[in-house]
């Protein structure tokens, strides 16, 4: 989820140079009592998501939720159309001959499953056109690696955090305040 | 941490950091276009003005324009409405099912490779469009209303199925696409000096920044997206050889036709994406980033399919026999030996001999060889199309309705069309989003680099080392 805008929200920041460094970074930070906001990275680093503790995502029961509504969706219409409101007999069978239309009930499902997971997806991350990414640092989808830390969250001073990120192989660390 | 076998050839070379990888292919986008780039363009224009002109005399008189007569009802617009959608296919069967494989080679070819895709669908798309003649109705091919003009459209019919077939492949290819375009869009954002690339790289990359949580979520749908992906690439071919293969028409009422169609088209579009790719890489530079190996990979599917494919025409053949029905037997003896016996002979070679020449390893290495041979192979699948479809058609039961089918200058201007308008689509995507996937290629740095550099993450644009207030918002 995006950060909250409210004025008085101060970030440390510690930029890392290793993606293997960051994630080693991240248990031996939170080990050290220190709250992490998130981190940022230019390409996904595998078990960063296990390491920050996140829960595992529920996308995939959105996902097979939609693919259902869109197989429902078209047995509804090819029943409707063809069994119901126009029935006509081709080629012998019956109205509402159901294994020619499993072509078009399998296109609608995957149709509906991609559109409504990806919408998912941007909805649950707050991603839009007009929204503007809170970037700690510019960098962070380039080539550097860079944890956030919340500083209203933690109880450690400015000075105590800083050293932690140092420590756990920061290359540097700023301030960011929005 | 994940060990790669020394066995393994790599995947990157030239020692790239993260800053590389994002400097090489960023540079194409932000600079000014190059020459050959502005040459390319302007040719490509020039042929879409032609095609369009074609295309909207095509519109204006109607079909009679094309060579079609009573007998032979289909020629070049679903020749090449096949030809189109099959080269889509390899840019689905690259993200997608080499995503599900987990061959890192795809990272390096799977974007170009996807708008490919997208431009391939709309190229056939607008085939189907020609083809009805009033494409004003065509809205008629969706499920409306019996009130709103036509009776409900036909779910048994194949054309129907193909409705809903091809505009979800191209809906979902173009969500597929843009989804992994988002974070690369993002890095070129962040870079942007200008205002107004950092307006519009900052709405389409929809406010991305890259949280671990973010990434997960995109990975898992990113998956799923290959899974439906997969058996929607498949299930489009077979559709579009269902248009033919449910039919009663000897050398169409075919059931080996789906698997046979679906192997043609991978064939195809790699053959395609060969092409483009080997362009790509000497005029962008990519050397480092396409290397021999993916040449070589894709090579090697090439050889595959295109071996499925001859063993495809050989099955056809026997069963043609073996059914023991006369009028199947002489279809297939009238495409080997009837007045279109070089339409045949000419599909036999270039989809069946020629890429046999890529079991050699020095063949498969060879930019020269590689390139040739992908436009053989489409030249011969454009063939095998036009073989199936016309020659099928031009002679059936009734011996006082054979025909022949002759082209006119609006059935070649209108394939023209899709020809300027595929690489016209192309080029402005080569130059205005990156032709590679970074994020993906950085990903695999770690793990399929020939080398690694001292500090693999480099020196961003506009970083000092030494004074390291790279960022404008630090207090």
């Amino acid at each position: 989820m995006s950060v909250q805008h409210n004025d008085s929200a101060k970030f440390l920041v510690g930029v890392y140079d290793d993606d293997e460094v960051v994630l080693k970074a991240v248990t031996e930070v939170k080990s050290a009592g220190v709250r992490i906001h998130e981190v940022y990275s230019p390409f996904p680093i595998h078990g960063l998501d296990v390491a920050l503790g996140h829960p595992r995502t529920r996308i995939g029961i959105a996902a097979f939720l939609f693919g259902l509504s869109g197989l429902l969706t078209m047995i509804a219409l090819t029943y409707y159309t063809m069994g119901y409101d126009w029935p006509m007999i081709i080629g012998g069978k019956d109205h509402y001959a159901y294994p020619a239309y499993i072509p078009v009930m399998f296109e609608l499902t995957v149709l509906f499953t991609a559109l409504g997971m990806v919408g998912t997806f941007l909805v649950s991350n707050g991603l839009g056109p007009t929204v503007k990414p809170l970037m700690f640092d510019l960098r962070s989808t380039d080539n550097k690696f860079v944890m956030a830390i919340d500083l209203s969250k933690n109880k450690q001073s400015e000075a105590e955090i800083a050293t932690v990120l140092r420590a756990s192989g920061a290359a540097e660390v700023n301030v960011k305040q929005f | 941490m994940h060990v790669t076998s020394p066995v393994r050839t790599p995947l990157v070379t030239g020692g790239k950091t993260y800053a590389d990888v994002t400097e090489d292919i960023c540079k194409q986008v932000e600079g000014k276009p190059t020459r050959a780039w502005t040459i390319a363009f302007v040719i490509s224009f020039v042929v879409l003005i032609y095609g369009t002109c074609c295309v909207f005399w095509t519109w204006w008189e109607g079909l009679g324009v094309w060579g079609l007569n009573k007998t032979v009802g289909w020629a070049w617009d679903i020749t090449n409405f096949v030809w189109w959608v099959g080269i889509g296919h390899a840019g689905t069967l690259i993200s997608a099912i080499l995503l599900l494989f987990r061959m890192k080679y795809r990272t390096s070819i799977n974007r170009a490779a996807e708008a490919m895709t997208i431009f391939a669908v709309l190229c056939a798309a607008s085939f189907i469009l020609m083809h009805m003649g009033r494409p004003w109705l065509a809205y008629w091919a969706l499920p409306l209303p019996n009130t709103f003009g036509s009776l409900w459209v036909n779910f048994n019919s194949p054309l129907v199925w193909d409705v809903f077939a091809i505009s979800t492949y191209f809906t979902v290819s173009l969500v597929f696409w843009y989804m992994g375009l988002v974070p690369d869009l993002a890095t070129i954002r962040d870079r942007a000096t200008s205002k107004v690339s950092r307006y519009i790289y900052g709405a389409f990359s929809l406010g991305w920044n890259g949280g671990a949580k973010t990434w997960a979520r995109y990975e898992y749908i990113s998956l799923i997206l290959a899974g439906i992906s997969t058996p929607l690439v498949l299930s489009v071919h077979t559709i579009v050889s269902m248009d033919f293969a449910t039919s009663v028409i000897p050398g169409w009422h075919t059931t080996i036709f789906p698997p046979y169609f679906v192997a043609g088209a991978i064939f195809s579009g790699f053959a395609m994406v060969q092409n483009l790719m080997l362009i790509t890489r000497v005029v962008f530079k990519l050397e480092d980033y396409i290397t021999f190996e993916h040449i070589e990979s894709m090579n090697k599917i090439i050889l595959l399919t295109g071996s499925i494919v001859g063993v495809a025409y050989i099955t056809e053949f026997f069963i043609a026999w073996y059914s023991g029905v006369e009028y199947e037997r002489y279809a297939f003896l009238n495409r080997m030996m009837g007045p279109y016996w070089w339409a045949y002979w000419m599909m036999m070679s270039c989809n069946v001999i020629s890429p046999q020449l890529f079991w050699s390893r020095r063949i498969r290495r060879s930019i020269t060889w590689t390139f040739v041979l992908s436009v053989i192979v489409n030249i011969g699948m454009w063939f095998e199309r036009f073989v199936i479809i016309v020659t099928s058609l031009h002679r059936d039961y009734l011996p006082s309705s054979w025909a022949m089918f002759t082209p006119t200058m609006f059935d070649i201007g209108d394939y023209i069309f899709s020809f300027g308008f595929f690489f016209t689509l192309f080029l402005l995507f080569a130059k205005f989003l990156p032709v590679i996937n970074m994020f993906e290629v950085k990903a695999i740095i770690r793990s399929a680099s020939e080398r690694l550099p001292t500090s693999v993450s480099g020196v961003a644009k506009g970083e000092s080392v030494t004074n390291p207030t790279f960022n404008k918002n630090v207090e």
